[in-house]
């Protein structure tokens, strides 16, 4: 096995490759094997996943306001956004949402409106 | 001083002179100018600072939004702040009604002057936790104050508007 992995036909131009098939078939008559397609699924969202909206901790923002703020921008349930308040609280941060790029920069800007401490991550 | 809900207004009432000024102190308290630990506390990055790029769009298209969110917020405050201008009459009788619709205006803007103070004099979290300190005998500690008394603030909004908030975006 090489690296990098060669993609199929690559090296060969387009021409050659027609003949040689062609040659091939001349010769054998034989019937040829159906290729195996392999079919990769990824969504445009998996493409883009790995990217986390992180909120770091800072004493002077309350905590009823981090909440309610958690609440309004991910439209979290009341328990579900307290769970990350206090995370930030006790840790120093909380991944408050992960998904597709541009999705958690529009989150990012939308925590600094509020004056919260956010960052925007590529998942390592 | 008085504070209270009535109909779509947040009345504050039974002023004294002190904490009348310290209220018409919001909109200057959120300037960030001359400090600049408030100013990068205000405008933080929005990512590791390695990312140079990420911060460079930032700074040229996220950060003018921001101070223009900021600004309006504050703006709206101080409109609010001119009922107490006029001598008029004397604190002790004036009330500061605040629409209910301005109630996220006033969030912003006293959680900018809270980062601004905190910035400007560098409490430590021992400081930030002393919600009963007293008396105020330096700069420092008059600080402090303002800063325990706009968080009392944004409590007494906070729970005002309740439990309901709607998601701002998707």
């Amino acid at each position: 096995m090489s690296w990098p992995p060669q993609r199929c036909g690559a090296g060969v131009a387009e021409g050659e490759s027609a003949v040689a098939f062609s040659a091939a078939k001349d010769a054998t008559e034989t019937t040829v094997e159906e290729p195996v397609i392999e079919k990769e699924t990824r969504s445009q969202d998996d493409v883009d996943l790995p990217w986390q909206v992180v909120v770091h901790n800072d004493p002077v923002n309350l905590m009823t306001y981090v909440t309610m703020v958690f609440q309004r921008v991910f439209g979290y349930p009341r328990e579900k956004a307290e769970r990350h308040m206090l995370e930030v609280h006790q840790k120093g941060r909380s991944i408050l949402w992960s998904g597709m790029r541009e999705r958690a920069e529009l989150y990012v800007q939308q925590l600094h409106g509020y004056l919260l401490l956010a960052t925007l991550e590529k998942v390592s | 001083m008085e504070i209270c809900r009535r109909e779509d207004k947040l009345e504050i009432s039974e002023l004294d002179p002190f904490l009348a000024e310290l209220l018409r102190q919001i909109p200057a308290s959120t300037n960030p100018e001359g400090t600049p630990a408030a100013e990068k506390r205000l405008f933080s990055p929005p990512a590791d600072r390695s990312k140079t790029e990420q911060c460079s769009e930032w700074k040229l298209y996220v950060e003018p939004e921001l101070r223009r969110l900021f600004r309006t917020a504050t703006e709206t405050v101080a409109a609010d702040l001119e009922q107490l201008n006029g001598n008029e009459k004397p604190f002790a009788n004036r009330k500061l009604r605040i629409p209910t619709q301005h109630a996220d205006a006033w969030l912003n803007a006293l959680n900018q002057a809270r980062l601004v103070i905190a910035a400007k004099y560098n409490f430590t979290d021992g400081e930030l936790c002393d919600h009963y300190r007293s008396p105020i005998g330096s700069r420092r500690d008059l600080g402090l104050f303002q800063l325990n008394f706009y968080g009392f603030l944004q409590e007494f909004i906070l729970r005002e508007i309740g439990d309901c908030p709607e998601k701002t975006s998707d």
